[in-house]
């Protein structure tokens, strides 16, 4: 399979507008910022979050805590793969108990990755509620999860992929849909990715 | 590319990747300690069989626990309530333990090379808990875990084993691991148990009879457990025993300020270090066993987790076909 890019999703300044909206939505419906946290998830949710409490600190005056958050424990794949995924470290330094907390990830897809993350949650106490929010919805549901704010909604097809690029972690800052396509014959051997 | 590790067999024929890999991954199962729900069900449907073949108290439960924190089963067989009593041979306990399907083995042996011997006949992951004056690779993790956190580093640091290092499997495989990330290790002890061919089994070895020579400008002190089986005359009386080597807070002196004590427990206080220093501010033995915990679930995680390489489960299988 190879990858191509068929289109640019958002850029720079989208991105940053989106966020600045998602920041803004995310404090009206809350009641303000009180007991309101950001868990960003490993490793594009991370930035995402940060940058988002950022910007709540510019426009609402508080601070609101940001974890991180590692699923690789928690994901429903591992007994049918070989080599274990590494394991990186969560970071929530807030109590997790009757805290109002917004999950962040860059992408909702099948909903598996959420489906963990709640999973990671409850082991560190008991939130008073928790919401999702993502910066593109691109559907394929396969577990019954809704983001509760999404930046951006893509119709796409399961050969596409939606590549989040941000400056914290990859060189360049846009999002882009890419698609996979058959190489020609005499050259399909390979992974799935 | 890291090679995958079948086996945990000891710390020498592992690279520097291998073990850096390991140390790393330790660290989110430290931070796990700390979480107030310790119970994950990443190998939920895992049996990890513990053999153990030799008494022990710490290390069994360790890795008893770590296995139940990721969410899997174990097996139990302890020496004193198995079939061995009755002359079964190691190989025909294993075989018997495998038909039962485990995903794993921990064994702890009297004999060295034992863990060895059953890995090369089974078809599972063997993690070797300890094998006669071998190697004990999960307490060389853990050391070096609990050094690294306070040091920021191995290399470079002088770290001084005091105690029966012929006889030590934990003296042997942390000296094999300092070794490998550049510390310099120094060796002391009564002469019969501090023989010359030990100080060769790493680069940068220093050996000396004098505990007070070994501990100046020391960053690290192993003290380890004396057996008191060995003490005995005329060879050795237990007197002469503390008199010369046990570790007191005057002789703790003597090595850096920030010095860090270890003792990979049981400790006997009052024998091979005086109780003032065991509790004291420089003493790690608390932190080596949650460590122990951490580096026990980092092992089993990547060992024992996942489909078996050779027998992939049916659901991977299936997609290998639909993306074919």
């Amino acid at each position: 399979m190879r990858v191509v890019e068929k289109r640019q999703l958002l850029s720079a300044e989208e991105i940053n507008r989106t966020l600045q909206r998602l920041a803004h939505e995310i404090v009206e419906k809350s009641g303000g910022a009180k007991d309101l946290a950001l868990v960003g998830i490993r490793r594009r949710g991370v930035p995402l979050a940060a940058r988002m409490a950022e910007l709540m600190r510019g426009f609402a005056g508080t601070t609101v805590p940001v974890g991180t958050l590692d699923i690789t424990l928690y994901r429903d794949d591992l007994s049918t793969i070989g080599p274990q995924p590494v394991v990186q470290s969560t970071n929530i330094d807030f109590v997790v108990d009757d805290r109002d907390l917004v999950v962040v990830d860059d992408v909702l897809y099948t909903g598996r990755t959420i489906r963990a993350a709640m999973n990671g949650l409850f082991d560190l106490g008991r939130p008073k509620r928790i919401r999702l929010c993502v910066l593109i919805d691109r559907g394929h549901r396969e577990l019954p999860v809704e983001a509760s704010f999404v930046g951006r909604t893509v119709q796409t097809s399961d050969t596409e992929i939606v590549e989040v690029r941000l400056r914290e972690v990859d060189s360049e800052e846009r999002v882009v849909l890419v698609d996979r396509v058959p190489e020609s014959a005499g050259e399909r051997a390979g992974g799935r990715d | 590319m890291l090679q995958r590790l079948s086996h945990l067999l000891g710390i020498e024929s592992l690279s520097n990747e291998q073990i850096a890999f390991f140390l790393d991954q330790s660290k989110p199962f430290q931070e796990f300690q700390r979480y107030p729900l310790k119970k994950l069900a990443t190998l939920r449907g895992k049996t990890v069989a513990v053999a153990f073949f030799e008494a022990s108290t710490r290390t069994r439960i360790s890795f008893t626990t770590a296995a139940a924190r990721l969410g899997a089963d174990t097996m139990a067989l302890q020496a004193e309530s198995s079939s061995l009593k009755k002359g079964e041979s190691l190989i025909d306990t294993v075989r018997t333990l495998e038909a039962m399907r485990p995903d794993g083995i921990v064994i702890r042996h009297a004999s060295s090379g034992a863990p060895e011997f059953v890995a090369e006949r089974l078809d599972i992951p063997v993690l070797n808990a300890g094998d006669g004056t071998h190697e004990h690779p999960t307490q060389a993790l853990l050391d070096a875990l609990t050094i690294r956190d306070r040091k920021g580093k191995l290399e470079g640091l002088n770290v001084t084993i005091v105690g029966d290092i012929l006889h030590s499997r934990v003296a042997r495989s942390n000296i094999h691991l300092l070794g490998k990330f550049g510390a310099c290790v120094t060796v002391c002890g009564p002469a019969m148990w501090v023989p010359r061919e030990v100080a060769e089994l790493a680069p940068n070895m220093r050996r000396t009879l004098r505990i007070e020579e070994s501990l100046e400008g020391a960053d690290v002190v192993m003290v380890l457990r004396v057996q008191t089986e060995r003490l005995h005359e005329p060879a050795l009386a237990p007197d002469e025993y503390i008199e010369g080597y046990q570790l007191t807070p005057v002789r703790l002196k003597l090595a850096k300020a920030d010095a860090l004590v270890l003792h990979p427990g049981p400790m006997i206080r009052g024998l091979e270090i005086d109780p003032a220093v065991a509790d004291g501010p420089q003493s790690c033995v608390l932190d080596q066993v949650t460590n122990g915990l951490a580096v026990r679930m980092a092992l089993l995680y990547h060992l024992i987790g996942g489909a078996p390489v050779d027998a992939p489960h049916p659901a991977a299988k299936e997609r290998q076909n639909a993306a074919d």
